[in-house]
């Protein structure tokens, strides 16, 4: 049979959200990325926002998503993400903005624009994509890496009595009274990602509402920082990262849940 | 005749922002500029105008709030004074690399470091010659009055539209803090004006449009480059802004831009009453630089004294713009560290450096 009688609509199963673009993604085979991107894209699709809708690209990983997003994008510099979603919101209260943020970018060098904006009660929708580690720069230490996980900058292992404790930032902002949604994910399963697809929908929607921040983390695999396959990356972000950062919803109509 | 007011400097650039239609300014206390956050909180601009204020958590957040408003394609804001500024450098390429328009305020005060909160001009150089990382220039006015800073306001924001390029207020905590008659321009509308290049979601009717400043091919980041260097040769044709006086006999001229610009005025009026042949020449643009204007001044000139409030920064424009005319005697004076020079001071300066009898 020639491929050309196998490409019918008819046979059609499955097509990427025309809010992708056919960019070769930059991110390595393997990694929840791309995923978390097309997951996002696809409910924007859904919903008919896109026309509506301003994302901001952090420094780091994801620093091209405007490269694979279909929509309107700003890239920030490292950490103020959150501060230029803040910017654009303000200006233009109508319109659906969201952040798309690493650990590094969001917990360390962005911390203070993190808790501000969450605690000012922006009413944005806040992507952080947590794998525990700075993919990027070439898989140093980020401020989610595990006590005693391995990076080129804690080559024997976190040492958290003298680089500090693994930072839950979701569970600190999710205490603060401008911040109404707060839920922890995965998009490594088809199981995850459908719980994963459904938070998106809810955080646009309780924007829409202005109801205030809205807060997605996305616990999320490196296989080439972590130096394993990508199979492996997935078991061992299972039986290592979700024990300290357990999946679920943090905050739900503005009450702790956790 | 537009409004009269006695007002500060640093009030007359809050009043001029709601005026001039500004959508949003985000900012962060600093002496000695903190009125301007101070009185457009007083003045309610969300009733008056719809213009946003909001107190940012750091310059740093500040400068981030003004990138996204102004990748909005808003007239958007930020003022501080040096140390703050320094903090917002980082954004300020960003914007300049990213070809946003904004508008800047640095109510200098004397570094380095902390400092004190008293005026300098020490951050001439960090205006004029980039600042923060990377092959940019902003455009850069110096008030020397109230009035200029409320009309540098307007100024601002037509040339930073026109350039899609930050333009930076290069005051100082004399002219922020005194309290001048101040001749109010009339209130202009918000421009609801989509701008083509903004993001403002992707209707399907156009292609998606990126505010970045990232490059990674070198080739094309060369490229882009380029085309922000054509950029500053058109500002420094078109946009060059100056003030001459007494300077038609005069046989020496001070060079001094912003409050040293009136204190020099008043060493003029001393040096003529003693029959010497004084000028001033007063650049209102720092960059462009009136080169051009500072070559071609009077054939009989004898010296220049570039008076400022630092250690000799703006000196340096001053020899490059007369490097074809080696002859003619350069000098500097001024006192600085947020020590202000008496015109009396700068009278001696010339009596001294330049042996006149």
């Amino acid at each position: 049979m020639d491929i050309n009688e196998i490409i019918q609509p008819e046979n059609l199963v499955y097509s990427k959200t025309k809010l992708l673009t056919n960019k070769v993604l930059s991110y390595c085979p393997g990694c929840g990325h791309g995923t978390a991107h097309r997951i996002i894209m696809e409910v924007v699709e859904e919903m008919g926002i896109n026309s509506e809708l301003i994302g901001i690209a952090p420094v780091g990983c994801s620093v091209l998503a405007y490269e694979f997003m279909n929509i309107d994008m700003i890239q920030a510099a490292h950490g103020r993400a959150s501060a230029v979603a803040t910017g654009v919101k303000r200006v233009m209260p109508e319109k659906y903005v969201f952040s798309y943020q690493g650990d590094g970018d969001l917990a360390a060098i962005g911390t203070a624009e993190t808790i501000h904006t969450c605690n000012r009660g922006e009413n944005i929708t806040i992507f952080f994509v947590n794998n525990g580690i700075y993919g990027m720069t070439g898989g140093q230490m980020a401020p989610t890496t595990l006590a005693g996980m391995k990076t080129s900058t804690s080559p024997y292992g976190r040492n958290v009595e003298s680089m500090g404790s693994p930072l839950k930032i979701t569970e600190m902002i999710a205490q603060l009274p401008g911040v109404y949604y707060v839920t922890r994910q995965s998009v490594h399963t088809p199981t995850n990602v459908r719980k994963t697809k459904k938070a998106v929908r809810l955080a646009f929607e309780l924007q829409k509402q202005n109801k205030g921040l809205t807060f997605i983390e996305i616990v999320s695999n490196c296989n080439s920082g972590w130096k394993m396959s990508p199979v492996k990356s997935n078991k061992w972000m299972e039986d290592n990262m979700f024990p300290y950062y357990p999946l679920g919803d943090i905050k739900v109509d503005g009450k702790l849940v956790k | 005749m537009g409004e009269l007011r006695l007002m500060k400097g640093n009030e007359a650039i809050a009043e001029a922002a709601i005026r001039v239609g500004c959508d949003a300014y985000f900012g962060y206390p600093i002496t000695p500029q903190s009125e301007v956050i101070e009185y457009l909180m007083a003045e309610k601009p969300e009733e008056r105008t719809g213009m946003v204020v909001l107190q940012a958590e750091s310059e740093v957040a500040a400068i981030n709030m003004v990138y996204g408003a102004a990748s909005a394609g808003k007239k958007v804001m930020t003022s501080s004074s040096s140390p703050g500024i320094s903090l917002k450098q980082e954004g300020i390429s960003y914007i300049a690399g990213a070809e946003l328009p904004c508008l800047i305020v640095n109510v200098v005060r004397g570094g380095p470091g902390l400092g004190t909160i008293q005026p300098s001009q020490a951050d001439y150089f960090q205006s004029v010659k980039g600042g923060g990382h990377g092959d940019y220039k902003l455009l850069v006015l110096a008030p020397a009055s109230v009035q200029e800073m409320s009309d540098h306001v307007k100024l601002g924001f037509d040339l930073a539209f026109k350039y899609r390029n930050p333009v930076l207020i290069l005051s100082d905590g004399i002219i922020g803090q005194m309290m001048e008659k101040v001749e109010l321009f009339d209130p202009i509308p918000r421009d609801k004006t989509i701008q083509p290049w903004a993001t403002v979601g992707k209707p399907e009717t156009r292609e998606r449009n990126i505010i970045t400043s990232l490059d990674l091919d070198p080739y094309q980041n060369e490229k882009h480059n380029q085309k922000l260097q054509a950029k500053y040769l058109q500002m420094e044709a078109e946009e060059t802004l100056f003030e001459k006086i007494d300077c038609d006999d005069a046989e020496f001229i001070f060079v001094a831009y912003g409050c040293s610009a009136r204190i020099a005025q008043k060493s003029v009026q001393i040096a003529r009453s003693k029959g010497i042949k004084a000028g001033l020449f007063r650049p209102i643009t720092l960059f462009p630089f009136p080169s051009k204007e500072i070559a071609s001044l009077t054939p009989q000139l004898k010296g220049l004294l570039v008076v400022e409030m630092s250690a000799g920064q703006m000196i340096e424009d001053v020899l490059l713009a007369t490097r074809k005319t080696p002859q003619l005697d350069v000098q500097h004076f001024g006192r600085f560290g947020g020590v202000v020079h008496s015109p009396e001071e700068v009278f001696e300066a010339l009596i001294q450096k330049f042996n006149i009898a």
